[in-house]
């Protein structure tokens, strides 16, 4: 009886050839096969749709083929044919969970581009933002990895954290996951009365709850054997893969962009950047809650540094002008009606931004011809590297090591399928 | 509210719709139990399913209403969950794990890219998860708000209620169905 | 900060590199001639005093009406130097092929399939040279500008759902 790997071929998927010829005779005389097995696309782990086409000796990987593109919505397609300003929506649905990040990103590449200084308040605000929600992509990924090894209680912890923050960003943002938060020229809204001190408190209360998950799965026997030595990536292969972020410092390489081209206001706040040794799925999890450590750590020097002033640069090409002036000024109106309908006007040429988000370097690479709308946004994202490594990284390791090395580098489907 | 057009009225003006008090005595029962106890299947592709995630945990707890347990095989399931954006290439994917599942089964549309498409009308997405299967609730937000959802929820049990459940089906099976290569 | 790169890059390159420039924002980038992208990118990372260990975005801008009309743009840095350059490639419509540079640095694989899948550029040397996102039976490559948004091109046919209005989309485009 032979396993084949019969599959819907509707969609032309390249399979790894089923190894052709006569089974072989293995140590004690009985006759083996690999078997080729099918992961996906739409599988239990809540990652995005990714499809595994795994091919097994035994309980052993010998090669593995990934997959994507079932998620692929036409994120590039789709912001060249919107304005500057409603891209922010798009960008917000890349990487989901930490969605103010995506919008950071973008705004500072047109801001690069359109050579434009923002003021300090709104600097300040949008670190807050990003880095509360650096903490939320953190939780995500730490519940979701305790969840899929079988420790549902610290899924619920940890999403119980996710929703306390979320409801802070709620009465910032006016959305809990897709937050569309960050306008070119500075940020949407400014801070509601009494939100630095309820924030503090959902923040204590989200950082006991990480202290319980970490109490439960960090001496937890089963959790160090099943992440303790697995999916190990070492600094090389982490360099040569591309690797960025909190996956390259677990492997060694201390490179962090807000340490080494410092963007916003990084430069004025202190924090540590924690750094690995092995390069396994166990340290790519400690990354993960050493590093919402260090982000608390910068949400309260931020807390206590912000300054008062503007949220927008008082810009007429960049940002709506107010109501009264709108109603009031024919320059007012006049800026409101272009803006509408012919959008930001950026100027030609080409721009590179990066910058750090929860995954790693986040990348947007702009092309305007000057008009207003882009005539190329070419996304950077953070965990294409980590996916595509996979393949090498889990030959010869265990199936059942397959999920924690899926879940600790943390790929979001939004992101990689764009 | 348009759930109420599912609702089987007591005097009908179409003979097939019109249930005895026999048929009624049985139906009523079957849907209650029914609609408090969905299988789900949560097809999640995208953002929404991170309201999912916040929904099924311990504050906007989806157990109360009974469907708590998602089966991941679509043979297990009666709720088809379908969650996120479905482009051209996952659709023949949606397609045949709908095929899959057993009567009676349903189909919510969670999130505005499984109703119509979202914003993302492009080369790539499929419009809207009804021109690929038949859809009962569609629930829109982008991302809905987990109330949003758990309202959908509620709005699927009435139309479960509603609906005629007898306890032998008597449908002919499709054409084509049976033993066979 | 990067200029001496791009200095070494034209001095050790002088017909390969050219027209380098300071770009947005202080990068430093320079174009390349197609067929010794490979020999530079190995230059690049190999040379112990640049050390350009990564390259993390590699993509393709497709500029329809000017020849020669695709670009690929490679953008580099290094951890331990901690500097970035941008390199631009011409890439004319007619010879849509450029040496895969993946085996300098194998981190570029996905990008370079992205950039056929997407704007059919071939990258002969490229161990895996299939589609990215797009599904096998997808006929053309939707990132070109002459590609029209809304190409649909469905694989299980659409239920007739009369009700819903399917024109084509707001403000008339495509």
């Amino acid at each position: 009886m032979s396993i084949e790997a019969k599959g819907p071929s509707e969609h032309g998927d390249a399979r790894p050839a089923l190894p052709a010829g006569p089974t072989e005779l293995d140590a004690e005389g009985l006759r083996t096969r690999r078997m080729v097995i099918n992961l996906g696309p739409s599988h239990p782990a809540t990652h995005g749709v990714t499809k595994f086409i795994v091919e097994l000796d035994g309980e052993t990987i010998t090669d593995t083929k990934i997959e994507i593109g079932y998620l692929h919505r036409g994120f590039e397609k789709s912001c060249e044919s919107v304005t500057w300003t409603q891209c922010f929506p798009y960008t917000d649905r890349l990487n989901y969970v930490s969605s103010i990040m995506n919008n950071v990103g973008f705004a500072l590449a047109v801001e690069k581009l359109c050579r434009l200084d923002i003021p300090e308040r709104a600097k300040w605000l949008r670190v807050i933002s990003s880095e509360m929600h650096r903490i939320c992509d953190h939780l995500t990924m730490v519940g979701a990895m305790g969840m899929e090894l079988g420790a549902f209680t610290v899924f619920l912890y940890g999403i119980e954290a996710r929703d306390l923050l979320w409801d802070r960003l709620t009465e910032l943002c006016g959305a809990r996951l897709t937050s569309n938060y960050v306008r070119i020229g500075g940020v949407a809204r400014d801070l509601p009365d009494g939100w630095i001190e309820k924030t503090r408190r959902s923040l204590a209360r989200a950082a006991e709850l990480r202290e319980e998950i970490g109490g439960l799965l960090i001496r937890n026997r089963i959790f160090m054997d099943r992440t303790r030595g697995t999916g190990v990536v070492t600094r090389a292969q982490a360099l040569d893969f591309g690797f960025t972020g909190p996956c390259l410092r677990a492997s060694g390489e201390p490179y962090d962009l807000r340490k080494a081209a410092p963007y916003l206001v990084y430069d004025q706040v202190e924090f540590d950047v924690p750094v690995g040794k092995n390069g396994d799925n166990f340290d790519r999890f400690l990354m993960r809650m050493e590093e919402m450590r260090q982000s608390e750590r910068i949400l309260e020097q931020c807390f206590q540094k912000i300054p008062a002033g503007d949220i927008v640069v008082d810009d007429v090409r960049y940002v709506l002008p107010p109501k009264p002036q709108v109603y009031g000024t024919i320059e007012g109106a006049m800026g409101h009606f272009k803006l509408i309908m012919e959008g930001i006007k950026v100027p030609a040429g080409e721009a590179y931004s990066y910058t750090e988000a929860a995954n790693g370097e986040l990348g947007f690479y702009l092309v305007s011809d000057g008009g207003g709308r882009p005539y190329k946004l070419g996304l950077r994202a953070p965990g294409w590297p980590l996916v595509s490594a996979l393949p090498y990284v889990m030959k010869g390791s265990l199936l059942a090591d397959l999920v924690p090395t899926y879940d600790s580098v943390n790929m979001i489907g939004g992101e990689v399928e764009q | 509210m348009s759930a109420d057009l599912d609702v089987v009225p007591g005097i009908t003006t179409r003979r097939e719709e019109a249930m005895s008090t026999l048929q009624k005595l049985v139906s009523a029962p079957l849907g209650w139990a029914r609609k408090y106890s969905l299988y789900q299947y949560p097809f999640v592709t995208a953002c929404c399913g991170i309201e999912y995630m916040s929904l099924a945990c311990a504050r906007y707890d989806v157990a109360r209403f009974g469907a708590e347990i998602p089966r991941f095989s679509p043979r297990q399931a009666d709720l088809l969950l379908v969650v996120g954006t479905v482009n051209c290439k996952q659709a023949p994917v949606l397609k045949r794990v709908f095929e899959q599942m057993a009567e009676p089964k349903w189909v919510i549309a969670f999130g505005v890219c499984a109703s119509s498409g979202g914003f993302y009308d492009n080369y790539a997405t499929v419009q809207g998860i009804d021109r690929v299967i038949p859809v009962d609730v569609y629930i829109p937000g982008c991302p809905p708000r987990p109330e949003q959802v758990l309202d959908g929820l509620m709005l699927l049990q009435k139309k479960i209620q509603g609906q005629k459940h007898t306890l032998i089906d008597r449908q002919a099976l499709p054409a084509g169905t049976g033993r066979g290569p | 900060m990067s200029k001496a790169v791009i200095d070494a890059l034209v001095a050790r390159f002088p017909d390969a590199v050219h027209d380098p420039y300071v770009g947005v924002g202080g990068d430093d980038c320079a174009f390349v001639r197609k067929e010794r992208i490979a020999d530079v990118c190995r230059f690049l990372k190999e040379d112990p005093a640049l050390d350009f260990n990564q390259a993390p975005y590699v993509t393709a801008v497709d500029y329809l009406g000017v020849e020669p009309r695709f670009e690929v743009v490679y953008n580099l840095t290094s951890t331990s130097k901690n500097h970035r350059i941008r390199l631009r490639v011409k890439v004319p419509e007619d010879d849509c092929q450029i040496p895969s540079v993946w085996g300098v640095w194998r981190g570029v694989d996905w990008f370079e399939r992205y950039c056929w899948d997407m704007y059919g550029i071939r990258f002969p040397g490229h161990p895996d040279h299939r589609r990215l996102f797009m599904y096998d039976e997808f006929q053309g490559h939707p990132l070109r500008k002459d590609y029209p948004l809304r190409g649909r091109q469905p694989l299980v046919p659409e239920r007739p759902v009369e009700e819903i209005y399917r024109g084509p989309g707001p403000g008339g485009r495509d």
